[in-house]
C-alpha cells in the first residue's frame, strides 16, 4: 500500500505567480496513493524540509514527490531531507515546475495545467519507485590542471599546497600564458613579470608539482574521482633533462624567419629557441616547420654547438598516461583577429597595433626593447590614437556579443603610461562608454582623464587609413555632435579576447558544456561559479568568462579549494541509478556493450535456469562502478533485457501514461 | 558561353564606352552576352521603405527574364547591380515584397529569387577565372601603377551583397594583377565618392572625390579605374587630371589588345535628342 506525500513549492512568485498553486495541491490530494499533499512558499528552506520530514514521520509515506525547481538545483536538498526523516533518498521524485513550466508560461491557465500534468507524472513514477542503496568509489588523490597561464599556476599552487599531487599540461614550451606577455597590471602599474616570474618557479620547483609542457591532453576517459587522461607530449628536439637553455643555439641557428609568438609577430626567432628569459622550463625547443635540418637533412649547427648535447632531431611525440580525481580547466584566451574590422585597416597598415602588441611595444623585452616606436618606420610618435570595443559589444556578428571586460582598464593603463613616459605625445582614445567597476579602477581611470590629459572621446571610429606618411582616423563625437577627423601616428585597438581555440576541444572531451561563444558554463552562475555541471570537472580563469587578473586569482583560488575538498575524500558515494541486466531476457547479443561509453559491460557464460529449463548461456553483465546511468544500452537492447535503475521501462511508461492520462 | 547581360540606361547614354568595352572584350574571351527583349530601368536607387513595391517591379521583371533564359544574369554598372541584388534578395526572403511584386506583375511564372545576379567582374573570376585572363592577355600593362576604386554600391551592404569584403576588398586588385598591372591600395577606395548628392550639394561631392584621388596619388596610383558611372562622373567631374581615370572594361579592353584591332569606343551620347533617339540607333550609324 503506497502513501504519497506530494509538496508543492511557491518559489516565493517565481512558480506562484504563473501556477495556481492551489489547484496542484487540490488535484494532487485526489492522486491514487497519495496521502497528503501541502505547498509552502519555499519549500528548500529549513522550515519547508521541516515540513517534508514531519509529513514522512506523521503520515508514514513511502514515496514523495516534491514540485519545485529542476532537480539539478535541489533535489540533493530534498534526498538528504527524506532520508534524515527515515525514508530512502530515492524515494523522492521531483516535478520540475519552474524551468518547465512557471519561467516559460505566461498564461496562468496554461501553466497550472501543465504543473498537474507534471505532478501527476511524478506521482505515477514515484509509485514504481524501488528502494536503492548508494555504492562508493575510489579518489585518485592527484589533480590534473590544463593550462599553464596565471590561472593554472595558481589552481596547481593552491592543490599542492593542500599537500595533493597535480600535473599541469601547457600546449606551449613554457608556462605563464598571457600575463608573461604584459608589460604592467592595472591598477596598482606594477610590473606583470615580476608578480608572475616567481609564481613561475614556485610551480616547478614546487615537490607536488610536474609540469607537462609543449604537451595536450589528447583523451579522457571515467568520472570524477577516477579520470584517465592520455597526454601527448610533443617533441621538441631537445631533451628537456639535459638541455642547460645557455641559449648558444639560438644564436647560431641560421633559419631566422619564424615569427617570435611571444612578441605577438612583431620580430623573428631562430627555429630552435625559448620563448623568453624567464620561461619555465628553461629549455629550448625546434620549430619543425622552421628547423632546416628536419626539413632538408642538411645544417645540423645546434647540435655541433650544443656542449650539454641536448638536441635529439629523432626525437617522436610521447604519450604520458595518468589517472586523476579531479580536472581543472584554464585553457585561457586569444584576442579576436582585427583583421576581421578592416575598417580600422588592421591589415595594411603597420602603425595599427592591437593592445597586445602595444603591450609588446611597451615591454622592456619586447621587440624595440621597450622605446615606443612606430612599427613602420621604427620613429617616435607624437600621437596615438586608442579605439576601444573592437569586437566587443558587437551586434554586426563579426565580433563578440559580450563586453571583454578588461579593455577599458588597459587601455586607461596604456594611456596613461604613454603619457608619463612620453609627455610630447597626445593620447585620444574613442570610447563607447568606460567602464571600470573594480576595486580602485574607477580612480584609475580618472587620473588618467584628468592628472594625465588623456582626451577622452565618446563615440566611435568608422573609418582608418593612410596618407602621406601618417594615420588618419575619422571618428564621430557624440558629445559634440560631430564628425572629427585626427592625424595620428599610431592607432591601437583595444580587440576583443575569445576562449583559447583549445577550450571546445578540450570542453567535449571532459563532457563539460560550453555556451554560444566557446566559454565554459558553470553548474550554477552565482552559486556554483567554478565547477562544470559534469562532476569533477572545474573552471579557472577566463576559459569560464573574460576576467582581469585578481579575478583570475580568485577564482583560481576557488577552483583549487573545491579540488581540494574532493581529493580530501577516500569515497565517493556513486549513483545507484544504474544499469541491470535481466538475464532471463539477455541473448547476448552484444548490442549493449557497443554502444557503452564507460566500458562497463562484459558478457558471462554460465548456467541459467529459466524455470526450470536449465541451459548454459552467454549474458551481459554490468560493472556497477564503471555505469554512469547514460541509459543508452537499454535503448539499443532488442530483448529488453537492459533496464535502468531508478528509471526503470516500466516507471518511465507509467509517467507517459500519466501525461496522457 | 551565353550569358542574360542587363546594362541598363546609363550604359546606353552616357557610360556607351563602359558598354562597349565590357561587351567587345568578353566576345574576345569567347563570352556572348544577350540583352532581354525589353528590359527597363532598374530604379536606379534601390528603395529603403520596407513598402515600397512599385519602383522594384522594373527590377524583378527584368530578373524574371534571366530566369526564363536559364541563364545568371550579369550585370556592368554598379548602381543596377545593387538595385538587381538587393530587389532579388527581397524576392528572396520578404514575404510582403514577393507576394505584393508577384500580384503586380502576374508573370506567366511568379517569380521569387531564383535568378544569380552576377556582376561582370564576378563573372571574369569565377566563370572565366583571373588566371585564364591573364592567359589571354597580349598587351601586359606592365609598370602601370592602378588603385581600384571600389565606391559603395558594390560592397554595401555585405550581407547581402556578398561581393568582397567590404573593408579590405580585393577583386579589383586581382583583376589588375591579372592584366599585369600593379596595384596600389589604399584607404579611401571603398569610400562614397558623393554618388547622387553632386546634384543637390557639389562642393561635397568634390571634397569626397578630392579626398579620394589625393588619397590614391599618395599610395603612389598613377590611374584609377571604377565600374561605376556615377563613380566616373563625380571622379572626372573633380579631378585635376593629374590621375587618369577608366572603367575597368576600358582596362581589359586594351590589356587584351583590341584596341589595336577594333579602335577606341564610339563617343557616347550626351545631348537630350540623342537619347530620345536611343544611342543603340547612333552606334549602328557610326558602325556602317
Amino acid at each position: 500500500m503506497h502513501k504519497i506525500g506530494v509538496f508543492v513549492c511557491w518559489c516565493g512568485s517565481n512558480i506562484a505567480a504563473t501556477v495556481d498553486i492551489d489547484r496542484v495541491v487540490a488535484e494532487a490530494k485526489v492522486q491514487p496513493g497519495v496521502v497528503f499533499a501541502k505547498d509552502y512558499q519555499y519549500m528548500c528552506s529549513e522550515a519547508g524540509q521541516n515540513i517534508i520530514k514531519d509529513a514522512i514521520k506523521e503520515y508514514g509515506l513511502t514515496g514523495i514527490v516534491v514540485c519545485s525547481c529542476s532537480p539539478r538545483m535541489h533535489e540533493a536538498t530534498f534526498r538528504k531531507a527524506a532520508s534524515q526523516a527515515g525514508l530512502n533518498p530515492f524515494m523522492v521524485e521531483i516535478a520540475n515546475i519552474r524551468e518547465h513550466c512557471s519561467w516559460i508560461h505566461k498564461d496562468k491557465e496554461e501553466g497550472t495545467e501543465k504543473a498537474c500534468v507534471l505532478m501527476r507524472a511524478a506521482v505515477a513514477k514515484v509509485t514504481l519507485n524501488t528502494p536503492l542503496k548508494a555504492g562508493e568509489s575510489k579518489v585518485v588523490k592527484r589533480a590534473l590542471v590544463i593550462g599553464g597561464g596565471i590561472a593554472g599556476i595558481q589552481t596547481a599552487l593552491d592543490i599542492a599546497d593542500a599537500g595533493f599531487p597535480v600535473d599541469i599540461v601547457e600546449k606551449n614550451a613554457t608556462i605563464g600564458g598571457r600575463m608573461a606577455q604584459l608589460d604592467k597590471t592595472f591598477p596598482t602599474l606594477d610590473c606583470s613579470s615580476c608578480i608572475l616570474t616567481p609564481k613561475m618557479v614556485e610551480a616547478k620547483s614546487n615537490e607536488n608539482i610536474r609540469l607537462i609542457t609543449y604537451a595536450e591532453v589528447e583523451e579522457v576517459s571515467g568520472f570524477v574521482g577516477s579520470f584517465k587522461a592520455k597526454i601527448r607530449k610533443k617533441a621538441r628536439y631537445v631533451k628537456e633533462d639535459v638541455c642547460t637553455g645557455c641559449g648558444v643555439c639560438m644564436s647560431k641557428c641560421p633559419s631566422k624567419k619564424g615569427l617570435n609568438e611571444f612578441n605577438m609577430g612583431l620580430n623573428n626567432r631562430p627555429a630552435i629557441y625559448i620563448p623568453f628569459a624567464q620561461a619555465i622550463p628553461n629549455v629550448a625547443v625546434i620549430d619543425s616547420t622552421q628547423c632546416i635540418k628536419l626539413n632538408t637533412g642538411k645544417c645540423g649547427l645546434c647540435e655541433k654547438v650544443c656542449t650539454a648535447k641536448a638536441i635529439d632531431y629523432t626525437q617522436q611525440d610521447e604519450f604520458i598516461e595518468e589517472e586523476y580525481g579531479a580536472i581543472v580547466m584554464a585553457t585561457g584566451f586569444r584576442p579576436i583577429d582585427a583583421s576581421k574590422f578592416d575598417e580600422y585597416s588592421y591589415s595594411t597598415c603597420k602603425d595599427v597595433v592591437t593592445s597586445l602588441e602595444l603591450e609588446r611595444i611597451m615591454n622592456a623585452a619586447g621587440p624595440t626593447g621597450g622605446v615606443l616606436l612606430r612599427p613602420s618606420d621604427g620613429k617616435h610618435p607624437h600621437s596615438i590614437v586608442f579605439i576601444q570595443c573592437v569586437g566587443s559589444r558587437d551586434v554586426s556578428g563579426r565580433g563578440k556579443p559580450y563586453c571583454s571586460k578588461i579593455c577599458c582598464m588597459y587601455t586607461a593603463k596604456h594611456a596613461m603610461l604613454i603619457r608619463d613616459k612620453y609627455p610630447d605625445v597626445e593620447v585620444h582614445v574613442f570610447y563607447i562608454d568606460v567602464r571600470t567597476p573594480g576595486k580602485n579602477f574607477d580612480e584609475f581611470y580618472r587620473r588618467a582623464a584628468e592628472q594625465y590629459d588623456v582626451d577622452y572621446i565618446k563615440g566611435q571610429v568608422g573609418k582608418v587609413w593612410e596618407e602621406d606618411g601618417h594615420l588618419v582616423v575619422r571618428g564621430v563625437d557624440l558629445i559634440a555632435n560631430e564628425q572629427i577627423i585626427l592625424n595620428t601616428d599610431m592607432v591601437v585597438l583595444a580587440t576583443a579576447i575569445e576562449p583559447d581555440p583549445t577550450a571546445r576541444k578540450v570542453a567535449n572531451m571532459l563532457t563539460a558544456s560550453i555556451d554560444t561563444n566557446d566559454f565554459i558554463t558553470e553548474a550554477h552562475p552565482k552559486l556554483r561559479p567554478v565547477e562544470s555541471p559534469t562532476a569533477g570537472i572545474f573552471l579557472s580563469g577566463v576559459c569560464q568568462g573574460p576576467k582581469d587578473i585578481p579575478e583570475t586569482v580568485s577564482q583560481a583560488g576557488a577552483a583549487a579549494s573545491k579540488v581540494i575538498g574532493l581529493l580530501c575524500k577516500d569515497k565517493l558515494t556513486t549513483n545507484p541509478c544504474v544499469a541491470h541486466s535481466d538475464e532471463l531476457l539477455c541473448n547476448g547479443c552484444s548490442c549493449c556493450e557497443k554502444v557503452c561509453p564507460y566500458g562497463a559491460i562484459s558478457y558471462d557464460t554460465h548456467l541459467i535456469n529459466d524455470h526450470g529449463v536449465k541451459e548454459t548461456r552467454r549474458v551481459a553483465l554490468v560493472n556497477e562502478a564503471l555505469c554512469q546511468g547514460c541509459g543508452a544500452c537499454t535503448v539499443v537492447c532488442p530483448s529488453g533485457a537492459m533496464d535502468l535503475k531508478g528509471f526503470s521501462n516500466k516507471q518511465i511508461m507509467a509517467e507517459v501514461e500519466a501525461i496522457c492520462l | 558561353m551565353t550569358y542574360t547581360y542587363y546594362p541598363g540606361c546609363t550604359l546606353k547614354t552616357k557610360a556607351q564606352d563602359l558598354d562597349h568595352y565590357g561587351r567587345e572584350s568578353l566576345k574576345a574571351l569567347g563570352i556572348t552576352l544577350e540583352e532581354p527583349d525589353e528590359w527597363q530601368c532598374c530604379g536606379a536607387v534601390y528603395p529603403i521603405a520596407r513598402d515600397e513595391i512599385a519602383t522594384k517591379l522594373s527590377a524583378v521583371r527584368a530578373l524574371a527574364a534571366a530566369r526564363d533564359n536559364a541563364s545568371p544574369l550579369v550585370t556592368l554598372c554598379s548602381a543596377c547591380h545593387h538595385v538587381l541584388t538587393r530587389v532579388n534578395d527581397d524576392m528572396r526572403r520578404d514575404e510582403n515584397v514577393r507576394t505584393k511584386a508577384n500580384n503586380y506583375l502576374k508573370l506567366p511564372v511568379p517569380y521569387s529569387g531564383e535568378t544569380e545576379v552576377i556582376h561582370y567582374l564576378q563573372l571574369l573570376r569565377d566563370k572565366i577565372g583571373f588566371d585564364n585572363i591573364a592567359k589571354a592577355v597580349k598587351n601586359p600593362l606592365k609598370g602601370r601603377k592602378i588603385g581600384a576604386y571600389y565606391g559603395c554600391l558594390l560592397l554595401r551592404p555585405s550581407k547581402v551583397m556578398q561581393f568582397d569584403d567590404p573593408e579590405n576588398p580585393h577583386i579589383i586588385e586581382d583583376f589588375i594583377k591579372a592584366l599585369g598591372a600593379t596595384p596600389v591600395i589604399y584607404g579611401m577606395r571603398n569610400e562614397c565618392c558623393g554618388g547622387y548628392v553632386t546634384l543637390k550639394d557639389e562642393a561635397q561631392a568634390a571634397e569626397n572625390t578630392n579626398r579620394i584621388i589625393k588619397n590614391a596619388a599618395s599610395k603612389g596610383a598613377e590611374e584609377l579605374i571604377t565600374a561605376c558611372p556615377l563613380c566616373m562622373y563625380n571622379l572626372r567631374k573633380h579631378s585635376d587630371g593629374t590621375v587618369k581615370i577608366s572603367y575597368i572594361t576600358e582596362l581589359l579592353y586594351d590589356a587584351l589588345g583590341l584596341r589595336e584591332e577594333l579602335g577606341d569606343a564610339p563617343e557616347a551620347c550626351e545631348t537630350a535628342d540623342g537619347i530620345a533617339a536611343g544611342c543603340a540607333c547612333k552606334r549602328t550609324e557610326k558602325a556602317e
